[in-house]
């Protein structure tokens, strides 16, 4: 499917949704749909002790607040080398100890050499829904051509691409390890060029989930998918919705680095209508991951 | 009924439907509160709120607040730094930001407690507001930001005087780039400690308690029994609560949200989701501030 024909299908569901569906006493109702976390890792972030020292760890915290999917990537695929490695200790682990609810996101890194295959492992071996970049941490800016071959690779594998925008605030970042934030603005230029890319942005942060939309208004209709983690403000998914009501916009924890509970009160606090409060647990990503 | 008793009745039965929908199946994240319903019903005191919701009054930005605080058990919020906010700010500027302060707790006193904004590098005005604002007004606390680094000796005719009104010092700090990213004039906890080795027994709150870097934070205050850890306005990073019980002793550790620009969410979560006893995060969540704050609420007659 192309990314016009499933971003149009997806608003039309939407809409149908809103019409249908009865405007409750509270308009935060969770639904059947579940609740999908498409932000969550395994492993230590090298500078920070996980609590969630196995996968089974992680998986009974996220079960005991009801996720029911959780795509989980690798901190050590930001470092390491050994990217086929990586992937496959990924796999293993969400086979093994998932308890049916972690969904492998493999790292891809366009600087290493053969990288492409990579991709096809991902996709072919591990069956993965999609991939996850770290550029910052890589060497490489959104408008590397590399970048764009991954693109169209990705989107004729139907593997949706994450990009980690990043990982820690780079205010407090040990100087051994610093690495700016990603500059996701080439990608509003590039998606359209890649009609059958998809791409989510994670820990977008108040640089394009903040009180200037500007950057999320050109990225919105390039159909990225962004996730709350570090949405922030009062009633910040609410405020946005408001503001920019087309953004799509998942539910995305950045366990086990950021406090699961953070994520899950976001939800209480903003006022969303059941339509929205759906398209946050689940719909979007579900959707973003669904190729027909 | 008058507007103060029935805003303080609404209050109250604001918290209900919070209560209520925790309590019931609606509620989206009713297993952030844990097992119990004790951390719901507590009724949280937030030391660190600006606020900056939209509105066209301070008094209806305030509204707009409490609105989204009562959806999240927020009992009462420590106000601050109405903006626009000026990194320097001139006597003139500090001044009609706390008139903004003011304003609303005509209003909203059942639910803020008003801290005054100073400049200690304007010394004489920042005196002269302190009296204005907490000695002979409402105002319980105050406020100090990037207008000078708190070390300097600026600081010790105001710590003096707060002594005196028994009102709580907050002070930002931030360490930004191991210190070198800091704007001119913001503070670290280092510099925070520094002041308050000059005043012994004087509890200080160590605001945000160093940002993002608060492993570095915690421990600069760590020998200084009188400095209390802010944990608003950093990402909510595991192990950040964790460490300043570890390190300090629940009872120094204060929940704090800097919010507008961060959410309730964030900064509640980081407690909810700490590997801590009940016990601890109430202290947290509510009885420590509740403690630092008692002087100068009995002071001014207020009951809380």
């Amino acid at each position: 499917m192309q990314r016009r024909t499933f971003l149009t299908s997806a608003a039309a569901a939407s809409a149908t949704l809103l019409a249908t569906r009865a405007t409750g006493a509270s308009g935060n109702a969770p639904t059947a749909s579940g609740l999908i976390d498409t932000n969550v890792y395994l492993s230590d972030w090298v500078i920070r002790h996980s609590w969630a020292d196995t996968p089974a760890k992680l998986v009974a915290k996220l079960r005991r607040h009801g996720v029911t999917s959780a795509w989980v990537g690798s901190f050590e695929g930001v470092l390491h080398t050994d990217i086929a490695g990586v992937n496959a200790r990924l796999a293993g682990a969400c086979l093994r100890d998932s308890g049916g609810i972690l969904r492998p996101f493999g790292t891809i890194n366009p600087a290493l050499p053969d990288w492409e295959d990579d991709v096809r492992r991902c996709h072919e071996v591990h069956r993965m829904p999609g991939v996850r970049l770290f550029p910052n941490y890589h060497g490489y800016t959104l408008d590397d051509p590399r970048f764009a071959r991954l693109l169209e690779l990705c989107g004729r594998r139907k593997l949706l691409v994450q990009i980690a925008l990043s990982i820690e605030d780079e205010r407090s970042q040990n100087p051994a390890l610093a690495a700016a934030p990603v500059n996701a603005a080439p990608l509003a230029d590039i998606l359209p060029k890649f009609p059958r890319a998809r791409v989510m942005l994670l820990n977008a942060s108040s640089r394009i989930l903040g009180t200037n939309t500007a950057l999320l208004r050109r990225l919105t209709p390039a159909g990225v998918l962004f996730e709350i983690a570090t949405l922030e403000m009062v009633a910040g998914i609410e405020m946005l919705l408001k503001s920019v009501p087309e953004a799509r916009i998942a539910f995305g924890s950045h366990v086990p680095y950021f406090y699961f509970e953070a994520a899950l009160l976001k939800l209480q606090e903003s006022a969303l209508t059941p339509a929205q409060m759906d398209a946050v647990r689940s719909r979007h990503a579900q959707a973003a991951i669904t190729f027909t | 009924m008058n507007r103060r008793t029935f805003l303080e009745s609404s209050a109250v039965s604001a918290l209900a439907p919070v209560v209520a929908r925790a309590a019931g199946t609606t509620d989206p994240a009713a297993t952030a509160w844990g097992d119990t319903d004790e951390l719901r019903q507590l009724g949280i005191w937030d030391v660190h709120a600006h606020v900056g919701t939209p509105g066209p009054m301070p008094a209806k930005r305030m509204e707009r607040l409490v609105q989204i605080a009562d959806r999240m058990g927020v009992e009462r919020l420590c106000i601050f730094m109405s903006p626009p906010w000026h990194y320097e700010p001139t006597p003139e500027q500090f001044r009609q930001s706390n008139n903004d302060v003011l304003a609303i707790l005509k209003e909203w006193s059942s639910r803020a407690f008003g801290f005054v904004y100073l400049n200690p590098v304007h010394t004489k005005e920042s005196l002269a507001e302190l009296e204005r604002c907490v000695a002979d007004g409402p105002m319980i606390g105050i406020k100090l930001w990037v207008g000078t680094r708190c070390n300097r000796p600026e600081l010790d005719p105001i710590v003096n005087r707060a002594i005196e009104l028994k009102a709580l010092i907050l002070q930002h700090t931030w360490i930004k780039q191991r210190g070198k990213g800091n704007l001119p004039q913001e503070s670290t906890p280092m510099e925070l400690a520094e002041l308050s080795a000059r005043h012994p027994g004087v509890a200080m709150v160590c605001g945000h308690t160093g940002g993002g870097d608060w492993a570095l934070g915690i421990r600069a205050i760590r020998t200084r029994p009188e400095l209390h850890a802010d944990l608003g306005g950093g990402d909510p990073v595991c192990g950040e609560v964790e460490m300043a019980v570890r390190e300090l002793g629940a009872s120094r550790v204060l929940y704090g949200s800097d919010v507008n620009g961060r959410s309730f969410g964030s900064q509640i979560g980081k407690v909810l989701g700490a590997d801590l006893s009940v016990a601890d995060k109430k202290l947290i969540l509510r009885e420590n501030l509740r403690r630092l704050l008692l002087p100068a609420l009995q002071r001014k007659g207020i009951k809380a």
